[in-house]
């Protein structure tokens, strides 16, 4: 691991995201509202305060999970990831690069979608608003890492774009937000017991209802946390500096 | 001249791509501070040597040996530079920006970004996105890239297709110019007629390299005035096209090294 090279990579990315304005505004704007769309459409239903908060898990998870599905896959098909690594570059510092400058930005997005969720559509926060951001913000890192993952599955933008419902969909039906997990057949309840995102759905609860410790929390910020790790290190582990 | 002296010395190559046997067992040294020309018809296996070269390439069999050590070793990553035959830039990026991000990844100090900017004549087009560039100023700023570093052997696949004459002239002159402050440059094209302006020349036809010497000795010695009636002459000494091109009329030491 080189860390100038890390930030030399990170700042890159970015860059490429600056001069795309209408990527970056989509990436800011889209998950804050579809949470304010979320919230208009149960307007005068008690649903909006008990799903809100997995719907800040959810939109800021599938927007970066495609976004970086389909930056790395661009870096692939144009030779550019080929080229990196016949340099000497680290197959962790070009993944930690990547985790990093989307990391930052869904640091932005979900803050501005948090933002928008309280103080405009009166989501009611019990808890500690900065609980709120950190599994906010594990949530969105685990859409890019998983997206990290995925683009190595994938040989055109038609596949890594349908990677999307199959790794993301799946997450969102065994989360709890249909139906809260307890009430699922006992396998599918299981399986959802292993997923990361009905982790980050149940600690983004807890923080809004207020009815767990902080410990609870953490528990399930650092169980997410190691999804996000294990999903780098398979991700790195699938660049190849030599091709057939 | 042994492994060690050379700039890259293979044995036994053999290379297979999918179902396909693209490089069978290929030979080559190749000696340092040479502007050294691979040409042959598309498909013969140019761009896999050189991928086996820079150590992008799964070979089979068989060593390759660069700067005398083992290619795609990490201590090579910073003495070869690689252009890919479809230039590998950043599209979303200006043309000063790709430069920026490749230095800082070689190491390169930052004014070089300037120095190559100028070698390959994209001073106009610094601040363009290179998405916007032609596609003879997007591989200059490929070749651009593979600059970078000051690279002790530069393998370069194809980089004046798509360029006028004029250009094409200014590349070969600053391909000569990097081999006299000792460079060793791999190029390739399936253009004969860039061959006279090579040092020495790589010959090569279904994954076999079938002549390797000075373009003047080539022409003479096939009773030709240009290299694409030289490689002609050679494929019909050699017998039918579409056939394994035997070597009687090239003895091997010419094949597999030893400056002519």
């Amino acid at each position: 691991m080189n860390i100038p090279r890390i930030l030399a990579t990170a700042a890159r990315v970015l860059n490429q995201v600056r001069h795309d304005h209408r990527t970056l505004a989509l990436l800011l704007l889209v998950p804050a509202l579809l949470v304010g769309l979320v919230a208009w459409i149960f307007t005068d239903t008690p649903v909006f305060p008990r799903i809100g908060p997995a719907m800040i898990a959810l939109f800021p998870f599938i927007v970066m999970f495609l976004v970086t599905s389909i930056a790395t896959l661009r870096e692939r098909r144009s030779g550019t990831l080929e080229r990196l690594l016949s340099l000497p570059l680290g197959k962790a510092d070009f993944i930690m690069g990547y985790a990093l400058a989307f990391g930052l930005l869904s640091v932005l997005q979900t803050a501005i979608a948090v933002g928008f969720a309280v103080w405009v559509c009166g989501l009611e926060v019990a808890g500690n608003l900065g609980l709120l951001f950190a599994v906010a913000i594990a949530d969105a890192l685990l859409g890019t890492s998983l997206g990290l993952l995925a683009s190595a599955f994938a040989r055109s933008e038609f596949q890594v774009v349908q990677f999307m419902p199959a790794f993301v969909f799946p997450q969102i039906l065994l989360g709890g937000i249909f139906l809260p997990r307890g009430e699922l057949p006992q396998v599918l309840e299981d399986i959802g017991d292993w997923l990361p995102l009905s982790h980050a759905i149940d600690a983004l609860n807890a923080v809004a209802r207020d009815d767990q410790d902080a410990g609870y929390i953490w528990l399930r910020i650092g169980f997410v946390a190691a999804w996000i790790l294990a999903a780098i290190a398979v991700g790195s582990m699938t660049l190849r500096r030599r091709t057939p | 001249m042994d492994a060690q002296a050379a700039a890259i010395s293979i044995t036994g190559l053999k290379v297979l791509r999918g179902k396909r046997l693209v490089l069978p067992g290929l030979d080559l040294l190749v000696p340092r501070g040479e502007v050294v020309g691979l040409l042959g018809p598309s498909g013969c296996g140019k761009s896999t040597l050189m991928r086996a070269i820079v150590g992008t390439q799964v070979i089979s069999a068989g060593t390759v040996t660069v700067l005398g050590d083992t290619a795609g070793s990490a201590a090579l990553r910073h003495r070869v530079g690689y252009m890919t035959q479809e230039a590998s830039v950043y599209e979303d990026l200006p043309v000063a920006d790709n430069l920026s991000y490749f230095a800082k990844i070689v190491g390169a100090p930052p004014a070089q970004v300037a120095r190559v900017i100028e070698r390959t004549d994209l001073g106009s087009e610094a601040k363009s996105m290179a998405a916007d560039l032609s596609g003879g100023q997007r591989s200059r700023l490929s070749l651009a890239i593979a600059l970078l570093g000051d690279p002790e052997l530069l393998v370069l696949d194809e980089p004046t297709v798509g360029l006028d004459p004029v250009l094409r002239v200014a590349l070969w002159e600053l391909f000569a110019e990097l081999a006299a402050e000792g460079t060793t440059l791999l190029v390739s094209s399936h253009v004969m007629d860039e061959a006279t302006r090579c040092d020495s020349l790589l010959l090569m036809r279904e994954g076999e390299i079938i002549a390797r010497e000075t373009p003047e000795s080539l022409l003479a010695r096939t009773g030709t005035d240009n290299a694409e009636d030289a490689f002609l002459a050679l494929i019909r000494d050699a017998g039918q096209p579409g056939t394994s091109v035997a070597e009687p009329h090239v003895p091997k030491h010419r094949a597999t090294g030893g400056t002519p």
